[in-house]
């Protein structure tokens, strides 16, 4: 038998990831989804007719860790740079990775108009209940109930709304074919994200319309539990509010197989 | 093709000048008075091959602008006061990422939401940054469609060479007027300078990102003085200013934008009555024409500034001309549009210094 059947390559680092050590803290949802996107670009053949687009938040630096072009936008402002992008470049594949208070809080009107106008970009959409990078404060998805440096003794509706569902309320404009939440919190879900964040990619390359994965991701340290405890928490407590599964799926995919 | 004399509305003049210089990419969102210019271009740039949006506002505009930018697309966005407010976050980040863009603003009266009349009161917005940081924005105002046209194409020059948003300040009044242009002819787009920096895929290199944050003390410290010496070049090179009838001149006469063209026929006015004045016209406002106002301004001895807002503009006259001139001042909020025998009243009691209209400056 040869070495090269003897030992074959079934692991390594995908080519749409750098050689860089992320600033993310343990447990962290975001580097996992950093590899999910890498390993489906690789897959697809993407990574070098990519345009990305990091937020403004715990990924704000993600052009140090993706390994394809990347301009950085004003907080919120992802899917309108990436607007820019695309109609001005229609081959090139673009996407935004966005944190809740980035494309749920402050860009609310960007993401939705993009989103209604069927711009044939990806989001990626980490939901992690809180504002990891400023240190903990109140998300637009923040739970009821749920500490937040800004909202001591938990949210309470009364005085500071409830937690939004932007994945459900883009997905009745027209413009949209394809919404799917997953989790980042076991190794199973982890898979289904992939296969999710593989088809809201396929989408934009079949030019259908819209596509966004929302991943529920774990914020260990603003959460203030550990990295396991913070996967329980993901599937015992964060599912209630924003349970998974496809919000919306007009690919006719499945039917044509 | 050599372009004949059209007779068009100075909208359209600047959305036809951007087509033929290149321009590839347009969002904006409605505020009057400028929305000919988005509604010609939502015809135009589809005939070039363009993109034409309406952005849900001018926030979302701008940063469409910016995507397009980072990829190496001529762009443009255009609004008028409010709506320039709201784009100063963009125009920030892309001060500091170093893309080029030209951004119109038609100004109009505030503060607030004001009314919709001619203006001169966002000086300070456009030549004092009015977004974060320590950069600056070269900005061209225009007295007539032809400038709006031949400036137009200027205004994307100077972005591309110095990449950096470039801003044409006009008013409502330029906007909405109808005058005859001879357009520049169209550029060919693949004879402008390759962008090397810009996005395109990384095939056959290195992945490149454009950023403006640099959490590295040092790495901005060295950012910003980068910036500031390209502002230094932009000031060294960019200048422009006009002149008339300076020679025989007692009083130099200074504005800029549609009160130039006012103050143009006041003088006429007063020459007719064998008063002497003379017109200084700062067209980049900023850089401003510091030195060339302060030399000419010396000379003659007293100076006139009349402009569409309380004293804004003010400000730069009397850094330029200091303790050299007497310096008398005449401003109107924006919407009341004096007439040229108006400024010609300011005109002569500045000439006698009595102070009866307007109001004499102590620098
Ligand atoms: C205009 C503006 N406002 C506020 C901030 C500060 N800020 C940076 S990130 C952030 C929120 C981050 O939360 P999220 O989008 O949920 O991302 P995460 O850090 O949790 O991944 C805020 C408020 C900013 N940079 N710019
Ligand atoms: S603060 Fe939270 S979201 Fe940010 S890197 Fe740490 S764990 Fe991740």
């Amino acid at each position: 038998m040869s070495a090269e059947a003897a030992f074959k390559k079934i692991f390594g680092r995908p080519e749409s990831l750098k050689e860089n050590y992320t600033h993310y803290c343990p447990g962290c949802g975001h580097s996992i989804a950093h590899r999910l996107v890498a390993e489906c670009l690789d897959e697809l053949g993407l990574r070098e007719n990519t345009i990305g687009v990091p937020p403004v938040g715990c990924a704000v630096l993600a052009y140090n860790y993706f390994n394809f072009d990347m301009i950085e936008a004003p907080h919120g402002r992802a899917l309108a740079v990436a607007t820019g992008i695309k109609r001005t470049n229609p081959d090139k594949f673009v996407l935004t990775y966005q944190g809740d208070g980035d494309l749920a809080a402050i860009g609310t009107a960007e993401t939705i108009h993009a989103a209604n106008r069927g711009e044939k970009i990806s989001a990626i959409f980490i939901n992690n209940a809180i504002y990891g990078m400023t240190g903990g404060q109140m998300a637009p998805t923040t739970l009821l109930g749920q500490e937040a440096t800004t909202a001591p003794g938990g949210r309470d509706s009364s005085l500071h709304g409830n937690p939004i569902d932007i994945s459900a309320m883009i997905a009745v404009s027209n413009g949209v074919v394809y919404v799917e939440r997953c989790s980042l919190a076991s190794l199973k879900q982890i898979r289904q994200a992939k296969k999710a964040i593989k088809k809201c990619f396929q989408v934009q390359l079949d030019k259908l319309g819209f596509g966004l994965v929302e991943l529920l991701s774990p914020c260990p340290t603003n959460w203030k539990l550990s990295p396991k405890e913070a996967w329980a928490w993901v599937n015992e407590v964060m599912v209630k509010v924003y349970p998974l599964g496809v919000i919306k799926d007009t690919t006719g995919y499945e039917d044509k197989k | 093709m050599p372009s004949e004399k059209k007779l068009m509305r100075g909208s359209n003049v600047v959305g036809e000048a951007a087509v033929r210089a290149g321009c590839r990419f347009y969002a904006g969102y409605p505020i009057t008075p400028q929305n000919e210019l988005p509604e010609y271009l939502s015809a135009r740039m589809p005939e070039v091959g363009g993109a034409f949006i309406q952005g849900e506002s001018e926030i979302a505009s701008i940063n469409m602008v910016l995507g397009a930018a980072a990829t190496g697309v001529r762009a443009m966005t255009s609004s008028s006061s409010p709506g320039v407010a709201l784009k100063q976050e963009g125009i920030s980040y892309m001060a500091g990422q170093e893309l080029p863009a030209v951004v119109i603003n038609m100004m109009r009266g505030g503060p607030g939401l004001g009314n919709i009349a001619p203006s001169g009161a966002d000086y300070y917005q456009a030549t004092r940054g009015g977004g974060n940081g320590d950069y600056r924005t070269p900005v061209l105002a225009p007295a007539g469609c032809q400038e709006l046209a031949d400036l137009t194409f200027t205004a994307f020059d100077i972005a591309d060479k110095y990449r950096t948003p470039v801003m044409i300040l006009g008013d409502g009044l330029m906007g909405q007027v109808m005058e005859p242009v001879i357009f520049p002819d169209p550029i060919d787009i693949k004879s402008l300078p390759p962008k090397d920096w810009a996005l395109t895929g990384c095939k056959g290199r290195k992945p490149k990102a454009i950023f403006s944050m640099l959490l590295d003390l040092n790495a901005l410290y060295n950012h910003n003085l980068h910036l500031q010496e390209k502002y230094d070049e932009i000031t060294a090179k960019e200048l422009r200013w006009d002149t008339a009838m300076t020679e025989d001149a007692e009083l130099l006469v200074v504005a800029y934008g549609t009160p130039s063209r006012i103050a143009e026929s006041a003088i006429e006015e007063l020459r007719a009555e064998g008063i002497k004045a003379g017109l200084f016209r700062p067209i980049t406002l900023w850089p401003f024409p510091t030195i060339p106002l302060r030399k000419l301004a010396a000379k003659i001895g007293k100076v006139g500034v009349f402009e569409f807002s309380m004293g804004q503009m003010l400000d730069d006259v009397i850094m330029a001309v200091g303790e050299r001139a007497e310096i008398y001042f005449y401003g109107v909020p924006g919407g009341i549009i004096p007439t040229p025998s108006d400024v010609a009243r300011f005109l002569k009691s500045s000439i006698k210094g009595d102070g009866k209209v307007g109001r004499r400056i102590e620098a």
